[in-house]
């Protein structure tokens, strides 16, 4: 079975994001902080009429913050009714995967391991395939 | 056609059609409970619906597959293939039915006689070939001769809410092109026609995103309006009399939510009608008026709407729905000894469970109430329980804000914009104005404002903002739903808006200080905040709220009361409900003059009863409180006020009736507080001669708490206390066991004479128990009321 991929950039790495998950990707430029929040939202901002949680991808992973002064891309995905954008450092390129994805070879850093639900092969190199809800959880979140 | 028939035909369709797949699924599974469940649904609220619109003959339909898929349920019957297909016969009638309606037409009916025939446990082999063929013939008969059925043409649509939620979408995004536009129009310095061209643009889109917003939000009126009529229909059907009382219908919800609550709400008040208010007779014994109450309120709180459905009728009895739930089989009897009250009250929402002793055709299959928890939970609300039995029954249906448009405040602090819902705002005031004062205090600082302290919590600082705050903030001061006063300090306040609110995802809302998101004309997403989050989450709420004990949690919510603090004339610190007090007035000693056996000043042309603990004679000038209940007015000696604060009712009651009701706690010191009650009373003359007041017997009176607490309780309601064992040709009123030892007096020991018995604890011990929690006043004096008020 086909299934499309989005190929994005976080925290300086290649990762899959299954397209059905994805509804498109916006250019954001100013975020609306939210006080007292949990690092990784980084804030809102507005698509369209509508109000976007804001994710730093990096602050998810537990990897530090992203520099939100310039104009971001995002993947703005849909999790309990709710509409995130994930901030990417780069949107690379939608793919089409005949194989479903792999579960993980390899022992990841805490960060990442709670992220990835398996791994996919595009031209020959592993990439991981990303969960957006466990980005969205954050850090916090116990591990599903 | 009739509103409500046009309603109940779209939704019986839309259920049909969501229902289909379960049927399907159930064929193949008879056993799934699960489905089993759903399909009785269905059938239990088509037969309500038609109860109540006078379809007798879906009703029957709809009842005699109710009553059989209640003996599957209750394990009485096995699914077996005739069962299936007599309900699936059914189910497809009603269907059938419902387009028959629609379209005006009728329908032969000794077709529904085989389908009912067909339900029948006994029913043979080629009975069930008979109903199928009787199935298969109907659709026949649905489309008579020229094809598909004639359909009318309804006046009222159903739109997909994706496809409302784009359309509103759409308008905020041609307001927020509008608003560049405008920008875009002043810069270019466009000639006047342009201006008016683009004026009566910008009247069109605000009036079509008016509209719009309107067709997502309803007033719940839409269901309260058809309240009278249901309830009417109902306590004539079941010969009850019902007195409805309605508030809040303006109150204005998500149409989506209106939809979700209609069938919880009207399933509660056919339950509270059927199962909870009495037949007049009984309350007639039970000293209750014949008529029974049922309130339905709705009201804001916070992000949340709620809808209250209460009776006085003889509620739900906890121990009851336990020896059920055992029965059932749906709980353990080890783990129903470590039940609470109030989780023995949530099983009333377990599927298959019902405390009415018969089934009628109202309710009574138990389905009521698990419906009622399902479509709640499914929109994120909450179904609170609170019973008392003999007492009555109070539901609270708890809905979020899922979309609402609040009249907000926007502020600024330390850079960034807020809004604050209007409703929780008391006052604005600048913090250099007159009558205010910022007095710093442990690092913190305290507002006072016309003598009014309150905590100040600074906006900018609680959000960490990057901004410096102003040298001089503005205060705004607000009262969050059930909490205490406190001012919010912040930097600006900008303007009243109309605002759109939406609900945060869950890590913003887990902050605790926002209720929702809000995107104004500008196109930057602001938050709503909270008032009662930043109350508990900067630590000035009076009480934390407290979820995690249920025996905290059961008490009801304490509301604070203004409360004027003095220094009364003897020197002692005393307080006195601020409601009372009309004003405080200086006066020269020379007006107060002891006549006609009483201290009394004349002021301003009137005579007024002055109370107080010092002599006039010793001072120059008095200040007097001004007490008054809208007729009575006294005068109260004092020697200064202290201040105004807001406290919870009484910590603890006096001993004995006078002129203090008890004792407040004000900053951990006890304070007195006066009763005005019993002021105004002594001003007004006192109470009626003994003779005339009815007689209250206590038996069991020698403990102290008989006499000392319940006594002076008892005469403060208005009677005459016998103690023990009266004179014997004495006929008390009322006679109230205290249960503090002797034996237990009968209703009929008491010779007719109505017996109030009071008990230790505040659960009853048991299912028969209706005593009385002998520290529910409200209880008790009710009971004592209904004595009264059948003597007079």
């Amino acid at each position: 079975m086909e299934a499309l991929h989005l190929i994005v950039g976080i925290a300086g790495q290649r990762v899959a994001l299954a397209a059905r998950h994805v509804e498109s990707v916006v250019e954001i430029d100013s975020v609306t902080p939210v006080p007292l929040v949990v690092p990784h939202i980084a804030g809102l901002a507005a698509l369209r009429s509508r109000v976007l949680t804001i994710v730093d991808t990096l602050a998810a992973l537990d990897l530090g913050r992203m520099d939100l002064d310039d104009v971001m891309q995002a993947v703005i995905v849909t999790i309990d009714g709710h509409l995130y954008g994930l901030l990417v450092e780069e949107v690379e390129d939608v793919i089409s995967l005949a194989d479903a994805p792999s579960p993980v070879c390899a022992v990841l850093e805490p960060g990442w391991s709670r992220v990835a639900s398996g791994m996919v092969e595009i031209d020959g190199d592993a990439l991981l395939l990303i969960d957006p809800a466990a980005l969205v959880a954050g850090p916090g979140a116990m591990a599903a | 056609m009739d509103d409500l028939l046009q309603e109940f035909l779209a939704e019986t369709r839309e259920m049909l059609a969501a229902i289909s797949g379960e049927i399907i699924a159930w064929e193949t599974e008879p056993g799934d409970r699960a489905r089993l469940d759903s399909i009785f649904r269905f059938v239990h609220t088509v037969k309500g619906s038609c109860g109540f619109l006078d379809l007798p003959r879906l009703e029957r339909l709809s009842h005699a597959a109710e009553e059989a898929l209640a003996s599957v349920r209750g394990g009485e019957r096995q699914a077996d293939v005739p069962l299936v297909n007599a309900v699936l016969a059914i189910i497809d009638r009603i269907g059938e039915l419902t387009d028959a309606i629609e379209a005006g037409e009728s329908l032969p009916e000794e077709d529904d006689r085989r389908l009912l025939a067909a339900l029948a446990p006994t029913f043979s082999a080629s009975g069930a070939a008979e109903a199928a063929r009787a199935s298969q013939a109907a659709p026949s008969v649905a489309q008579p001769g020229s094809g598909a059925p004639i359909r009318t043409v309804s006046r009222s649509i159903r739109l997909p809410i994706d496809l409302l939620d784009r359309m509103m979408g759409g308008v905020s995004d041609m307001v927020l092109a509008r608003n560049e536009l405008a920008r875009k129009l002043r810069d270019s310095m466009a000639d006047g026609a342009v201006e008016a061209a683009f004026e009566r643009l910008s009247l069109c889109v605000a009036e079509m995103r008016d509209a719009i917003t309107r067709t997502r939000m309803q007033r719940i009126d839409h269901i309260f309006s058809a309240l009278p009529r249901m309830v009417r229909d109902l306590s004539a059907e079941l010969g009850k009399a019902v007195a409805l009382e309605i508030d809040g219908g303006d109150v204005e919800l998500d149409r989506e939510m209106i939809e979700m609550i209609r069938d919880p709400l009207t399933h509660i008040i056919r339950n509270a009608i059927d199962h909870g208010i009495e037949p007049p007779e009984d309350r007639r014994i039970a000293g209750k008026p014949a008529a029974g109450r049922l309130s339905v309120s709705a009201r804001q709180a916070g992000n949340q709407i709620l809808i209250e459905v209460m009776d006085d009728g003889r509620g739900i009895d906890g121990d009851r729905l336990v020896a059920r739930a055992i029965a059932a089989g749906v709980l353990a009897p080890e783990r129903a000894e470590s039940l609470n009250w109030a989780q023995k009250l949530a099983l009333v929402f377990e599927p298959g469970l019902s405390t009415a002793n018969a089934v009628s055709a109202i309710s009574g299959r138990g389905v009521g109430m698990d419906v009622v928890r399902s479509n709640v939970e499914r929109i994120g609300g909450l179904v609170d329980i609170e019973s008392r039995p003999s007492q009555g029954l109070r539901l609270t249906l708890r809905v979020p804000l899922t979309l609402t448009i609040i009249p907000a405040l926007t502020v600024s602090a330390a850079g960034q914009t807020f809004a604050i819902p209007r409703s929780a705002i008391e006052e604005i005031v600048r913090a250099s104005g007159d009558g205010v004062r910022l007095e710093p205090m442990g690092g913190v600082h305290i507002a006072a404002i016309r003598g009014r302290r309150m905590p100040v919590v600074p906006l900018g600082a609680l959000t960490r903002g990057p901004g410096r705050p102003a040298a001089s903030p503005t205060l705004v001061v607000l009262r969050p739903a059930g909490g205490a006063l406190f001012a919010l300090s912040v930097d600006a306040v900008h303007d009243h808006e109309e605002l759109v609110v939406k609900p945060a995802a869950p890590a913003v809302m887990a902050t605790g200080i926002y209720a929702g998101t809000t995107l104004p004309d500008n196109g930057r997403p602001m938050l709503l905040l909270d008032p009662a989050g930043i109350a508990v989450v900067s630590g000035v709420a009076s009480q934390p709220i407290a979820q995690s004990e249920p025996e905290a949690a059961a008490e009801e919510e304490t509301p604070l009361v203004q409360t004027l603090l003095f220094h009364d004339s003897d020197g002692v610190e005393r307080a006195i409900r601020l409601s009372v007090v009309e004003r405080i007035e200086e006066v020269p000693a020379s007006a107060a003059r002891f006549s006609a056996g009483r201290l009394r000043i004349a002021h301003n042309d009137q005579l007024l009863p002055l109370l107080g603990h010092a002599d006039p004679a010793e001072r120059t000038r008095l200040r007097v409180l001004r007490i008054s209940d809208g007729e009575t007015q006294l005068a109260y000696m004092i020697d200064e006020v202290i201040d105004i604060v807001a406290l919870p009712p009484l910590a603890d009651s006096a001993l004995r009736p006078g002129p203090v009701a008890g004792v407040v706690m004000v900053d951990g010191r006890q304070v007195e507080l006066l009763d005005p009650h019993w002021l105004l009373a002594d001003a007004a003359g006192g109470l009626p001669a003994p003779a005339a007041r009815p007689t209250c017997l206590l038996v069991a009176a020698e403990d102290r708490w008989t006499t000392e607490i319940l006594r002076p309780l008892v005469e403060a309601a208005g009677y005459r206390v016998v103690v023990g064992r009266g004179p014997a040709d004495m006929r008390p009123d009322i006679i109230i066991d205290s249960g503090g030892g002797g034996e237990p007096t009968g209703g009929e020991a008491s010779g007719g004479v109505p017996v109030v018995r009071l008990r230790a604890a505040p659960a009853p011990a048991n299912g028969n128990d209706d005593s009385i929690y002998r520290y529910d006043r409200v209880g008790l004096l009710a009971a004592l009321d209904g004595v009264a008020a059948v003597r007079r």
